[in-house]
């Protein structure tokens, strides 16, 4: 079976700038794929590019088996696309809004209703959208794009200005969503968020995908020790340095990093020093420092 | 699907046009309180009242008002104790002349402050004094004067300028939604976001002309409907009808000037002033606020380049002067072509976001 989304050495410059240089990737069915980096990377040029909004200078996009561009009829009933959280008419309710985007694919008002409950605005379905929260203006948005049932979905940040916990509340609306059998593809620069979303990540900076796998996977790839921490007192620094690993106490917790995870628990459990015991492994931020040789900053 | 499309779309243009109280504001109050504060001033401007005061008894006047009642529609005659006082009320401007009889001479003083009126002063009393003399002689007049205005005798001040303001009203609403819209649709991105919706380009551009035309539509029954009534006094000729297809054209040419500032405009208030700094001249320039045929000849030159100007006159022509309906006809070709000009200059300077 071919590839939902399949990009082929995509190029695309704005004066002397190459926005996206030399990018390449495959989507599968079903999947969850995330396009990861800091602002500026590339990721919006190359999504817009795979929407068939943007020409590429070179390089070929094929979406759902059909060429991306020129634009093509028969390939926008089956994407659908968030652009940005404030892509609306103005001055329409949040209902008038979903339902005269599902009228511009011929869905009925009925669906369009449904589609505000499943993403929780029914409650706000007679408000204006300039009065919607960051969090809801963003929830209708991706209503908007889901209405009329697309195999395929593009997201452009849909978190970026979100609070925390407008944040969290996203995340569990999107899985929903990938759940149900669709492809999804979105853009962001948390890493946190890749990592807990996406199936699978392409890391992107200056305009090239640095590495592209599973998040979990890009991190065991790196090898780096693990963290293991326990309160302060519990065991000497001396006794916790013999169990394997490089030691540092802050007088609250005591680190032990670690490549030999199970000689290290096995140690403090019978050392019986367990207590507020937290083990962290390497994150997607370690995997951006390692392939860049700088710190990630969104 | 196309239907759906232009049908969906031009509900969600027209809700958002109604709520808009800035634009409802601009384009449908203001120029209404503009016709109903020109229309009160300007109500009975064509037969100024001289207010005359007489001096003790002036035999001739009482004579000549005896012999044609309808003086007393030009002239209010009250009366003053002394010439003194009498010429104090003229210098002051609360009566226009002071006339008083030193035997068989009549003596009228005037003010310059109003040219006008002075003229007529002078005119009524003079022709006063003829009759008086050929009425003396016994002989009946040699020669005789008929005069009447060429135009329809109710070509009164608001015949003018209903269709001057609405002409305006018409062209700064069409290009203040077209500029407007297009910025803001393309700062939010909802122009990108309909171009991967499954609807053509066209329906897009229909739906929105389609709303233009009829919010002018509206903005001509608003008009009508209040010119009419009989304070104002606006008389409808013959081929008023054709006002309809002249709206349609004024907006469609007020639309493109309209794309083509939005096309240049990066943000909603540089689309504001730009449409501001072409509109307000045009609307003293294009006869919309200043009938042309009372403006100075250079703003008569320069109206011929100005689109409203076909707009204002092409109105006038067919709703106040009782022209045919081919009146209506060089204007809307003129606007027509100067719509399909500027329409291909915006399409050219047209972006779909602003990288």
């Amino acid at each position: 079976m071919p590839a939902t989304i399949s990009v082929c050495d995509l190029r695309k410059s704005y004066g002397d700038l190459a926005a996206v240089d030399g990018v390449s990737f495959e989507v599968e069915q079903g999947e969850f794929f995330g396009i990861l980096g800091p602002n500026g990377a590339g990721k919006t040029t190359t999504l817009e590019i795979v929407e068939g909004l943007r020409r590429p200078d070179s390089g070929t996009v094929t979406v759902l088996g059909l060429p991306a561009w020129p634009r093509n009829q028969a390939l926008l009933p089956r994407i659908g696309v968030q652009l940005q959280a404030s892509s609306f008419f103005e001055r329409l309710t949040a209902r008038e809004q979903i339902r005269t985007f599902a009228s511009l694919y011929s869905v009925p008002a009925k669906n369009a209703d449904d589609m505000l409950e499943t993403v929780g605005l029914t409650d706000q379905a007679g408000l204006r959208t300039e009065k919607l929260s960051g969090g809801q203006a963003q929830r209708l948005s991706i209503a908007c794009a889901l209405v009329h049932d697309p195999e395929l979905l593009f997201l452009d940040e849909p978190t970026g200005a979100l609070d925390p916990q407008a944040r969290r509340n996203l995340w569990d609306l999107l899985r929903h969503i990938s759940r149900s059998g669709r492809t999804v593809v979105l853009t962001t620069h948390h890493m946190d968020e890749a990592e807990s979303l996406c199936d699978r990540v392409a890391i992107m900076d200056h305009g090239k995908i640095l590495k592209a796998g599973a998040p979990a996977a890009l991190v065991r790839e790196l090898d780096q020790p693990l963290r293991i921490s326990v309160q302060s007192g519990l065991i000497s620094g001396d006794q916790a340095a013999r169990l394997g690993g490089s030691v540092t106490d802050d007088g609250v917790s005591l680190s032990i990093a670690t490549s030999e995870p199970g000689q290290v628990l096995g140690g403090l459990a019978s050392a019986d020093a367990l207590a507020g015991l937290r083990v962290e492994g390497a994150t997607l931020e370690d995997v951006f420092l390692s392939l860049t040789g700088r710190e990630y900053r969104a | 699907m196309r239907g759906g499309g232009f049908a969906s779309l031009s509900r969600a243009m027209f809700l958002g046009f109604v709520r808009d109280r800035a634009a409802m504001i601009f384009s449908i109050l203001l120029p209404v309180l503009f016709l109903v504060f020109f229309g009160s001033i300007y109500r009975n401007s064509s037969a100024p009242k001289i207010n005359l005061i007489e001096v003790g008894q002036v035999e001739l006047l009482r004579t000549a008002r005896q012999a044609d009642p309808a003086l007393s529609k030009v002239l209010a005659i009250s009366h003053a104790r002394s010439q003194a006082v009498a010429l104090a009320d003229v210098r002051k401007g609360t009566d226009d002349a002071a006339v008083w009889q030193v035997g068989n001479h009549i003596v009228v003083r005037y003010s310059i402050t109003d040219q006008t009126k002075a003229g007529l002063v002078n005119s009524v009393l003079g022709s006063i004094v003829q009759d008086a003399n050929l009425a003396v002689s016994g002989k009946p007049p040699r020669f005789t004067l008929t005069a009447s205005q060429v135009e329809d005798k109710s070509l009164k001040a608001i015949q003018y300028f209903t269709p001057g303001l609405l002409g305006w009203a018409l062209a700064s609403g069409a290009a203040f939604g077209a500029a407007i819209t297009l910025v803001t649709w393309r700062q939010n991105k909802l122009l990108r976001r309909l171009r991967l919706a499954p609807v053509s380009t066209g329906a897009i551009v229909a739906a929105r002309i389609g709303i233009a035309v009829a919010i002018g539509l509206i903005q001509l029954a608003v008009f009508l409907a209040i010119a009419r009534l009989p304070y104002f006094g606006l008389q409808l000729t013959a081929s008023w009808w054709m006002t309809i297809p002249m709206v349609a054209c004024g907006i469609l040419a007020f639309m493109s000037i309209g794309l083509l500032v939005g096309a240049i405009a990066k943000t909603q208030q540089a689309a504001t002033s730009i449409v501001n700094l072409v509109i307000l001249p045009m609307a003293f320039l294009g006869g919309a606020f200043i009938p042309l045929d009372f403006a100075p000849d250079w703003v008569r030159q320069a109206s011929y380049a100005m689109p409203l100007r076909y707009l204002v006159t092409g109105m006038q022509n067919v709703m106040a002067r009782g022209e045919g309906p081919a009146a209506a006809l060089p204007a809307i070709g003129i606007l027509l072509a100067f719509t399909l000009v500027v329409s291909l200059i915006a399409v050219r300077m047209f972006r779909w976001d602003d990288i």
